[in-house]
């Protein structure tokens, strides 16, 4: 008896974060689900339940599909500069003699995801402004005038530049991850790859991915899941504009809430994203535990 | 043949460090351009936006400062400062009760904790928003201060966690013999020896705290009590016709945060790599 109270004394260490995390995390996502089953007005406070409508107005909602598209969009992009470009970045850094330099460009990559991505955001705000824009007068001296552009100001380019701002801002936090995992891989394998006569292209194709295999597999997890919770962004350059063009789900759910005061929508469009992020952990946590296994 | 590798290996490193240098380049460029901004008048700005300040005044940074600046950065302060302590702490007590003392039902708390980490702020926010408004703290300081550390405890716990099962067991049962309570033993011998990865789980919270937006524009944008992030956006929309104001208030706002990480890039890249390495 005494033994047993003793363990449950133990659970005081647990309990802050245990609360913490119930109430604020856990909670919230049950309460989300039959949120999404009303409709709701917060500021005359009036609710009334409708059953799946929610779900069945976001099937016939073309922005919630554009803003997919865009979140998709946004993943694929992500995956190819920020996982398999940074690949191969944090290659060419770890290739170069110099140690001292190879910080260096390390740290040099990484300044911008330190900086807020509202910091960011803005500041490419300004560098696409059609006027005083650095972008259009580079385009301009060196004879692409043609290309001018107000790039955050029309629907076809929205997106594209808030994506190619989110590359610059977030390709050196990948980098270096990618160059710690490099690191990791014993020199011997190299000097070994390099005395066999084999070039530095193939030593990447042959030793470098494969042994960096898991940490690509967990980049491509994190990328796709901030891929569909990007909102900082798109809130700070666009608000979603012009004419929706360059919303996300994150944008969309806070539009439709606090914007357009239709909250059961909002949540149920948080369900969609709940649904997706989970799908995505889940996939992780699959993967990585078959890879433990099979070792 | 030697010879012939040997040039075009030559040349290879040269179009390396081209492109490398360049990707630098690419990245700093607009940086110094910010920077650069803060000192320039709205006409120099407009004039040419390549050109170097003509006098390095500081009158834009004066006046962003005056303009709200100030007042953002101390609740950016506060928020960071109070929200690392509160995070650090119970996820530090967390993964204490977790990998050093038996309690019940271990695995199942561990995995609740934990499985926060799988779950994104945006999933929350409607009844989030709704809870604060019951509870009165919308709108406030404390609603920033309770999210940040909610949402960051499972992954400060979850690194912290696996620096403590690296830990000898003899070093309780030591602490032990020489009489120590658990809770002694926690702060003069466990806690001491986690130095490195606190120091991480501080700098990669600080970053966290100081940058994050979602949260902050839609729990304090009404307020007194707004971050920088959710600052820098009302600035912009209230004097957004003065651009290089904005663009120094950017500069506030990016400078602490980029000194943090040159200082200790080394705990955060450690802590990162831990993070998703693991």
């Amino acid at each position: 008896m005494r033994t047993i109270s003793k363990r449950a004394l133990g659970l005081a260490w647990v309990m802050p974060a245990l609360v913490l995390v119930g109430v604020f995390v856990y909670f919230p996502l049950v309460e989300n689900l039959g949120f999404s089953t009303l409709k709701w007005d917060i500021y005359s406070g009036s609710q009334e339940y409708v059953g799946l409508e929610n779900y069945r107005d976001l099937i016939d909602d073309p922005v919630f599909w554009s803003s997919f598209g865009n979140n998709v969009l946004y993943a694929v992009v992500s995956i190819a500069f920020q996982v398999f470009g940074a690949l191969v970045l944090a290659a060419l850094v770890e290739s170069i003699r110099s140690e001292r330099w190879q910080r260096r460009l390390r740290a040099i990559y990484f300044i911008p995801s330190a900086i807020s991505m509202t910091v960011a955001g803005l500041l490419f705000y300004f560098i696409y402004e059609p006027n005083l824009g650095p972008l259009n007068h580079v385009l301009q001296a060196v004879g692409l005038g043609r290309f001018d552009h107000s790039w955050l100001g029309q629907e076809t380019t929205a997106m594209p530049a808030i994506i190619a701002m989110s590359q610059w801002q977030g390709f050196g936090y990948s980098t270096l991850l990618f160059a710690v995992a490099v690191q990791r891989i014993p020199s011997e394998i190299y000097h070994a790859a390099a005395l066999d006569g084999t070039g530095p292209i193939r030593r990447f194709l042959h030793v470098t991915v494969p042994l960096v295999r898991e940490m690509t597999g967990l980049m491509m997890m994190v990328t796709i899941s901030g891929a569909f919770q990007v909102f900082n962004e798109v809130m700070v350059m666009t608000s979603g504009g012009p004419d929706n063009s360059s919303q996300v789900l994150g944008t969309w759910l806070y539009r439709s809430g606090f914007v357009r005061n239709n909250f059961g929508y909002a949540a149920a469009i948080a369900t969609v994203l709940f649904v997706i992020t989970l799908g995505i952990a889940m996939a992780q946590l699959w993967v990585t535990r078959r890879r433990r296994v099979e070792w | 043949m030697v010879s012939r590798l040997g040039f075009l290996g030559v040349i290879a490193r040269v179009f390396v460090w081209v492109f490398l240098l360049g990707l630098a380049v690419v990245v700093l460029y607009p940086l110094l351009w910010m920077v650069l901004n803060g000192f320039k008048t709205n006409a120099q700005l407009f004039g040419d936006p390549f050109a170097l300040p003509v006098d390095w005044s500081f009158e834009n940074y004066q006046k962003a400062w005056n303009r709200g600046v100030s007042n953002y950065l101390t609740t950016s302060v506060l928020v960071t400062v109070t929200s690392t302590i509160a995070t650090v702490f119970v996820s530090a007590w967390a993964a204490y009760g977790l990998t050093r003392v038996d309690i019940p039902f271990n695995k199942l708390i561990t995995g609740t904790i934990l499985g926060g980490l799988m779950l994104a702020p945006t999933v929350a926010l409607v009844p989030l928003v709704k809870m604060f408004q019951a509870m009165g703290l919308y709108n406030s300081f404390w609603a920033l201060l309770i999210l940040y550390t909610a949402f960051r405890v499972p992954f400060t716990t979850f690194l912290i966690r696996a620096y403590m099962l690296d830990l000898p067991r003899e070093v309780d049962e030591a602490a032990e013999v020489d009489g120590c309570g658990r809770w002694t033993a926690f702060w003069q011998i466990i806690l001491p020896m986690c130095k490195p990865i606190i120091t991480s789980t501080v700098l990669l919270h600080i970053l966290f705290a100081w940058n994050e937006y979602l949260f902050a524009m839609v729990f304090t944008s009404g307020s007194g009590v707004q971050t920088l992030p959710v600052g820098l956006t009302s600035l912009m929309s209230k004097h957004g016709t003065e651009f290089p104001v904005v663009f120094a208030g950017m500069v506030i706002a990016a400078v602490p945060v980029v000194l943090l990480f040159f200082f200790g890039q080394r705990y955060i890249v450690k802590g990162l790599a831990d993070g998703i390495g693991k």
